[in-house]
């Protein structure tokens, strides 16, 4: 039974911590994300969420410790970029392509070519909304919304077996967020992909993910296997975070 | 409020993320102000000597009037490649209670203290105190002269703010402005018409009647309300505010399939340079490059100092390898984060990089070969300095690039921009021009031109045999700064 839970390890987070000018912005004891999981990251802004991400893409370099991917040591060696696939912000996108070259980039690089692109691309015209292909015009030239639905479509390209999205749902439109939604769920309930999620709005990740994980100023607080009370929990955690920030401050000024 | 915004633009030039960082480059760039200053100042003091004793016949100021329709064209044609108005600093007042007049006039009377308008002061105050000493001319006609003067470099200052509103995004347009201008040119040279007689009649006019002054200031006048009627017009953020788009033509370059996996690459560092400003002014500064040759070749006394075509040679079949190579791999720093978590490996990326580099090298050094008119030897040098090229200074720049941390943007022009320019810069011109020059100047004066060219030629071979090794020991140092560079690029401003 160990055994085989060791084999379903996508991903391993072991004594990570991330240290910048003498504040501890992420510490993570040990995290363990099994193969197929969908996993929601949440927390307030400097919680460390886009920190934990920046560091399994090997972005950073961690101060202690390693994350592994596939068992392999993101920062010693290169074998996960080839199934590993992500959409962190728009300095994932290259602003003087259109998004079909954008696309066929990626998918170059993924080894897919120019029809497996295009039949995959089809599958997203709903989601895309007509305001993305064949509209003549360069990703910077794009709207905050639109160039992330390209940067999400272009991260689900060339079957990678771990998804990483950080704030997938900030910025988009209702209709899209919703498409999203749906996506993402029938991404994670048909296959064996591991998508990880960020975010700030609590139902979203809530209706999303199996797995949700607090960060609080970088340490995980809360990992919560998802049913119909969570959302509820999370709320009161998160206006308790709230009253008490503002207890805080109130008793110091109380102080003062 | 005016007081507001000086403040503003005071914090914003010493909060600025360059500040601290590149105190060399604003050394150099204070230096090379002095200079210009010390320049101006100097020829502002002989200048009415130096023309009393190249033309005894004619008075000096005589000739100055006659020089100036020139010298402000000319100071016009440098202000529009240099100069900008600083308008987009401006967006985040817009949602604020100021009224927009005043940002307006801040913007436009802010542009009077630029340093175009203060080099001409260090030339014209000199030679108008001196001239006044010499020729005992009225104080009040050469005050008035001045004062002309000034007027007329202050409309210059205005007049290329309106010029680049509206031709900025659009040279061609400007094209029959220039036939106007060659006519003019033409009527000069053939005697038919002169326009710079009449201007200098006209300066000679406000000698004589002092109170004609007030023309050109009532010109500065009219184009200051004239900029800004247009500004404030434009003063919305879908305007002139925001970016120009550009309907994208979508190219494939299908023909770089043939290089297999550095394709992509290839064709991604192509639309680069095609579509960004600044890699695409790079490309025809490379073409304007090759004319260097014309310059030191026809030249006697440079025949034995052969070195000398060495130092051409580099230049010119690599001048795309400088200007691009320099950068390398900051061009693609706003995306950067992307290159390095996608399913690219490193080796792969700068391999590509180098076959962009030899490629252009090869061209270039095709496109010297009509130089062979000047002597086989300047061939032979060429070609001998592009194998150098190809095989040490290509791993060498490349090697330098893994210690640029500055963040480029693609859209600036590239005319006195400083942008993404490090120590890395600096240090790597030194090997880049000076080793070769070196190896061939000794062996060249204490052997033979033979063997100096033998030697720079294994060099370049031997860069070329070990290429594989060489690349592996420039990825290995790209790997070791990845979290810098990744770091470095992300900071924005300046």
């Amino acid at each position: 039974m160990a055994l085989n839970k060791q084999e379903n390890r996508m991903i391993t987070a072991t004594n990570l911590s991330k240290v910048y000018g003498g504040t501890q912005v992420l510490n993570i004891e040990h995290l363990e994300i099994p193969r197929g999981q969908s996993f929601g990251l949440v927390g307030n802004n400097g919680a460390g969420k886009t920190t934990f991400f920046s560091l399994l893409l090997d972005l950073i370099q961690p101060t202690t410790g390693n994350v592994f991917n596939n068992d392999i040591t993101v920062s010693q060696s290169e074998a996960w970029k080839p199934f590993t696939s992500s959409f962190i912000d728009e300095s994932f996108l290259i602003g003087y392509l259109t998004p079909e070259e954008y696309f066929n980039f990626v998918g170059e690089l993924r080894n897919r070519n120019k029809a497996d692109v295009n039949s995959f691309l089809q599958k997203f015209d709903e989601f895309f909304n007509g305001e993305i292909l064949g509209r003549k015009k360069y990703l910077r030239d794009l709207s905050k919304g639109n160039q992330k639905k390209v940067g999400i479509v272009a991260a689900l390209l060339g079957d990678p077996e771990v998804v990483i999205l950080d704030e997938p749902f900030a910025n988009l439109d209702p209709s899209t967020q919703i498409r999203l939604k749906a996506l993402i769920k029938e991404l994670t309930d048909n296959s064996e992909i591991t998508v990880l999620i960020s975010s700030h709005d609590l139902i979203h990740v809530t209706e999303v993910c199996e797995r949700i994980v607090v960060l609080d100023k970088g340490h995980v607080v809360n990992d919560i296997k998802t049913s119909e009370a969570t959302l509820k929990e999370l709320e009161q955690y998160f206006a308790g975070a709230a009253v008490k920030v503002k207890e805080v401050n109130e008793s110091s000024e109380n102080i003062l | 409020m005016f007081k507001y915004f000086i403040s503003l633009q005071w914090k914003a030039f010493y909060r600025s993320a360059s500040f601290g960082k590149s105190l060399g480059l604003k050394i150099f760039m204070a230096f090379i102000a002095i200079y210009f200053s010390l320049v101006f100042l100097i020829l502002g003091i002989g200048l009415h000597p130096l023309l009393k004793e190249a033309f005894p016949a004619e008075e000096p100021l005589q000739i100055v009037n006659r020089f100036l329709l020139v010298y402000l064209v000319l100071e016009l044609v440098m202000r529009f490649m240099l100069q900008t108005l600083p308008v987009m600093t401006v967006k985040p007042m817009l949602s604020l209670p100021i009224p927009k007049g005043k940002v307006v006039n801040y913007v436009l009377l802010r542009s009077l203290f630029s340093f175009f308008n203060f080099l001409p002061l260090l030339l014209f105050v000199p030679f108008a105190v001196f001239t006044w000493y010499e020729t005992r001319l009225p104080l009040l006609s050469m005050t008035a002269w001045t004062v002309a003067v000034v007027g007329l470099i202050l409309c210059v200052n205005y007049i290329n703010f309106l010029l680049k509103k509206k031709f900025a995004d659009d040279l061609k347009a400007l094209l029959p402005y220039l036939i106007i201008v060659l006519i003019f040119y033409g009527l000069e040279r053939f005697r038919v018409f002169s326009i710079t007689e009449v201007f200098a009649t006209g300066l000679n006019y406000v000698i004589e009647m002092p109170f004609l002054t007030l023309l050109p200031l009532l010109l500065v006048f009219a184009l200051f309300k004239w900029n800004q009627k247009v500004l404030k017009s434009r003063f919305y953020l879908d305007e002139s505010l925001k970016g120009k788009v550009i309907e994208a033509r979508s190219q494939d370059f299908e023909w770089l399939r043939r290089f297999g996996s550095i394709a992509p690459f290839l064709q991604l560092d192509l639309k680069l340079i095609w579509r960004n400003k600044r890699p695409k002014t790079l490309i025809f500064i490379s073409l304007l490059i090759m004319g260097y040759g014309m310059i030191f070749y026809p030249q006697e006394n440079y025949q034995n100092m052969q070195f000398v075509f060495v130092f051409v040679g580099i230049f010119m079949t690599g001048i795309f390898m400088i200007n691009f190579g320099q950068f390398i791999p900051a061009w693609d720093s706003s995306y950067y984060s992307m290159m390095m978590a996608q399913n690219i490996p490193l080796k792969q990326y700068l391999t590509a990089k180098a076959a962009l580099i030899t490629f252009s090298i090869v061209l270039l050094t095709i496109l010297t070969t009509p130089y062979v008119y000047f002597g086989y030897n300047i061939l032979l040098i060429n070609i001998v300095c592009a194998l150098y090229n190809i095989g040490i200074n290509v791993p060498v720049l490349l090697f330098a690039g893994s210690y640029n941390r500055k963040r480029i943007d693609l859209e600036k022009s590239p005319f006195m921009n400083y942008q993404g320019t490090g120590a890395a810069q600096w240090l790597v011109g030194l090997p880049l021009l000076i080793v070769p020059i070196l190896v061939f100047w000794l062996l060249d004066k204490f052997v033979s031109f033979e063997a100096a060219i033998i030697v720079l030629a294994s060099l370049g071979l031997l860069g070329i045999i070990f290429k594989k090794a060489i690349m592996e020991q420039v990825t290995q140092s790209y790997r070791k700064n990845k979290y810098a560079m990744i770091n470095g690029f992300k900071q924005t401003g300046e």
